[in-house]
């Protein structure tokens, strides 16, 4: 755990409190049950920018509180544990750092309020197939007076379904630009995919969409601030992966503890607490890899790609053993819809594909490294 | 053997392949190609068209749906290497087998082995004509892995047994007509006092309630049984003798499940295929990723070890020797089955992860729900860490500190 200061620690402490007790993996059951396109339950993220955590990274002067990427991380790890159905980390963290990043004082003044105050949902529109991939961008922005005109398809735009703002990677001209583009524009089509989590991620079309001349946040050069805006967005996840990790293994060592077979406690037999240990060693590696990169980003060090890459593969690699050996330890009950170890490998899955996968990772923080 | 051997073995076998030949082609409607469902002989085939059902009686009546069982239960009396050509000659022409099931995957071989002559007579023309489904009376709540534990209570009331008592994970059990069960006959031993016991599912007092999965589907049941009267000549083998005869049971489903991995081999399109249509390909035609290139690899390869494995284990097997390394068979199977299930999740990215609707298409979908069952494979039938005890207790010898 990194050395957190007094604002941290109690920040972290509220959320976990919280996800806890108003928000357990009963509270997720029960949005998957009402199969809702918008996959989160309203109240719940009011109850959340109530808490001001729509706001902890946007600056006091647009309404937030400035607490930096580390405190949100917390957040997003407490919020992770329960499987917290809520559009946080992409509003709040994701889109919020395009802004933050690259928007204009108009822009931000514009946006980040309404953000800070949940009253705006906005969403990061990337990419247009299956897998990650921000070379691949065919969304195109053309010119037109002093505006713009905005046509592509994106494809599985978290919280999509909701969104009062999408932040658009487009050709525009130079290279990719990134757009404000209101989620009520004229030429906007959503279409709802219906996922093994539960939660939003729609197709959503942009067809001659008209925008004005301040959509265009930073230059229309701005692959660099794509690059920026996606690491923080992959460290963020990074973070609401550990939270599961971390939840999932603490389940799964419950369960070992209390379930007998053959007139022992399983918790007794050697092969499973090796396997135990080995998950506990990876969660604390993947703990480093993910607090040090949100550091280095509150930090505005160098290295920040780098680890923004190392936590997005770790966080993939260890979730996907632990989240298959809750299933494995668990045996025949994990199987059963009405536990909930299913839950944590179909969002496990959805999240390793979220801003790039392990082999993505690492073949970037291999190029990074210079080989 | 059914064929008499007249003149010299090679030419009897090239008879048989054009009798086999000639009874498929007039038995096997071409419209039936590719119709496979593999899930009829489990939850039974309501829907199945006039055709099916024409063709599932000829092969039933015929004997071919078990064709090496003997010929005097319904089985079709032929010798392993007749068998394979039956079932080259059906691959020939895309026939499918239609009798399946648990009846012809456990219990058929089980019953051959143990039941009394009347038991025969009784059950298995049925499991051959594929007229009764059978399910799996083994787990409890209390008894997985450890299964010798189980509670289910079978008291002897003088000219009837009275069973008492709940199972779970009875594969089949809402399409079920009947169930073969493990049953406690005496509380002061473990193992001695099991029975396997054979028991109508219509009976008065038994109750099923399938159990959603987290692939969305329902194909086990917990079953209750209260106050459930059974007839004493339901019992088989000998009281107290049903461990022995479960456990044997059991080696018959492993042997089966190990065929997951081989699933693998042959139908539809490779991983590689997949991935260069997901992923594309570099300038010199290899899969874009080159980390994604290497894991399908070890998987191919692996999967190419493990066929190698299990033909060898079968010519060993069929010289007389019970190979070592038939223990191994469901592990690597069930690893193999999920690692390709993982594989093709990791290629197809968030198209791989759909529940239903639109956006995805069939094979797309089925990859994700296979995915999801597939985890089932490494803990039904013994899990992984059982058959790692298996493996190391009885064959290495390795036993517990004391």
């Amino acid at each position: 755990m990194a050395v957190l200061n007094e604002e941290q620690t109690m920040l972290r402490d509220m959320a976990r409190e919280w996800s806890k007790n108003e928000s357990p993996v009963s509270a997720f059951r029960k949005v998957r049950d009402a199969g809702e396109a918008i996959g989160f339950d309203p109240a719940a993220f009011a109850a959340q920018a109530e808490m001001g955590w729509t706001g902890v990274i946007i600056p006091e002067a647009y309404g937030g509180s400035d607490f930096g990427y580390l405190s949100l991380g917390l957040v997003l790890e407490e919020t992770g544990r329960t499987l917290t159905a809520s559009p946080l980390g992409t509003t709040a963290l994701a889109a919020t750092s395009a802004l933050l990043l690259g928007g204009s004082d108009a822009q931000k003044e514009a946006w980040l309020p309404k953000i800070a105050t949940g009253e705006v949902i906005a969403a990061l529109a990337v990419d247009e197939g299956p897998r990650h991939d921000p070379s691949k961008i065919a969304a195109k922005a053309e010119k037109s007076g002093d505006g713009w005109v905005l046509s592509g398809e994106k494809a599985f735009v978290a919280e999509g379904d909701s969104a009062h703002l999408f932040i658009v990677a487009a050709q525009a001209g130079e290279g990719v630009g990134l757009f404000l583009v209101p989620g009520d524009a004229a030429g906007i089509t959503r279409k709802s995919r219906n996922m093994v989590d539960a939660r939003s991620h729609a197709a959503v079309s942009f067809d001659g969409v008209t925008l004005g001349g301040d959509a265009l946040i930073g230059s229309a050069d701005g692959a660099d601030l794509l690059d920026q805006v996606l690491d923080r967005a992959r460290a963020g996840v990074a973070a609401e992966m550990l939270g599961m990790a971390v939840q999932a293994f603490e389940d799964t060592l419950a369960y070992l503890k209390t379930r007998e077979q053959f007139g022992e406690i399983l918790s007794r037999f050697q092969a499973l607490q090796h396997r135990m240990a080995v998950q506990f060693t990876q969660i604390e590696l993947m703990r480093s890899a993910v607090e040090g990169a949100l550091e280095a980003i509150d930090a505005g060090r160098d290295d920040i790609a780098q680890l923004a890459s190392l936590s997005k593969a770790t966080a993939c690699d260890t979730l996907h053993l632990v989240s298959r050996e809750m299933i494995q330890l668990h045996g025949g009950i994990g199987m059963t819809d009405e536990h909930h170890a299913g839950f944590y490998i179909k969002r496990a899955r959805i999240l390793e594909n979220a801003w790039g996968n392990a082999s993505f990772h690492r073949e970037r923080y291999a190029r990074l490294r210079g080989y | 053997m059914a064929t008499i051997e007249l003149t010299n073995p090679a030419d009897a076998l090239e008879a048989f392949r054009k009798e086999a030949a000639a009874w498929l082609a007039e038995n096997f409607p071409k419209s039936l190609v590719g119709k496979e469902n593999v899930l009829a002989t489990v939850e039974g085939e309501a829907n199945a068209d006039p055709e099916a059902k024409a063709w599932k009686k000829a092969m039933g009546e015929k004997g071919w749906g078990t064709p090496t069982w003997p010929k005097e239960y319904g089985g079709g009396g032929l010798s392993f290497k007749e068998s394979r050509v039956l079932q080259e000659e059906m691959a020939k022409v895309g026939a499918w087998n239609p009798i399946g099931g648990m009846g012809v995957m456990m219990l058929g071989p089980t019953l051959l082995e143990f039941a009394s002559e009347e038991q025969k007579q009784r059950h298995i023309p049925l499991i051959c004509r594929g007229e009764i489904r059978w399910c799996q009376g083994y787990s409890e709540p209390g008894a997985g892995s450890d299964l010798a534990s189980l509670q289910t209570k079978c008291e002897d009331k003088g000219d009837h047994y009275l069973i008492n008592g709940q199972k779970t994970w009875t594969s089949g059990g809402q399409w079920a007509d009947w169930c073969f069960a493990l049953v406690r006959t005496d509380t002061t031993k473990k193992h001695e006092g099991i029975s396997f016991i054979l028991l109508d599912m219509k009976t008065p007092g038994v109750e099923v309630k399938p159990i959603r999965m987290i692939s969305g589907t329902s194909p086990f049941c917990e079953t209750f049984f209260t106050d459930v009267k059974v007839p004493k000549e339901n019992l088989v083998g000998e009281l107290g003798q049903g461990w022995t005869i479960g456990k044997r049971l059991l080696q018959h489903e492993r042997t089966n499940l190990s065929g997951g991995g081989s699933m693998s081999r042959g139908q539809g399109p490779s991983l590689s295929d997949i991935a260069k249509h997901y992923v594309g390909v570099d300038s010199e035609g290899r899969i874009a990723d080159a980390e994604l290139r290497t894991k399908i690899i070890k998987h191919e390869m692996e999967a190419k070890s493990f066929q190698l494995t299990a033909r060898r284990v079968m010519a060993e097997s069929k010289s007389g020797n019970i190979s070592l390394a038939s223990s191994i068979l469901k592990n690597v199977g069930a690893r193999i089955t999920q690692e390709r299930a993982e594989l093709t999740l990791e290629i197809m990215g968030m198209n791989g992860l759909g529940w239903e609707g639109d956006g995805f298409n069939s094979a797309e979908l089925g990859a994700t729900r296979g995915w999801l069952w597939g985890k089932a494979v490494s803990i039904y039938g013994g899990t992984t860490e059982i058959q790692n005890n298996v493996v190391a207790k009885r064959i290495l010898g390795m036993l517990d500190h004391q």
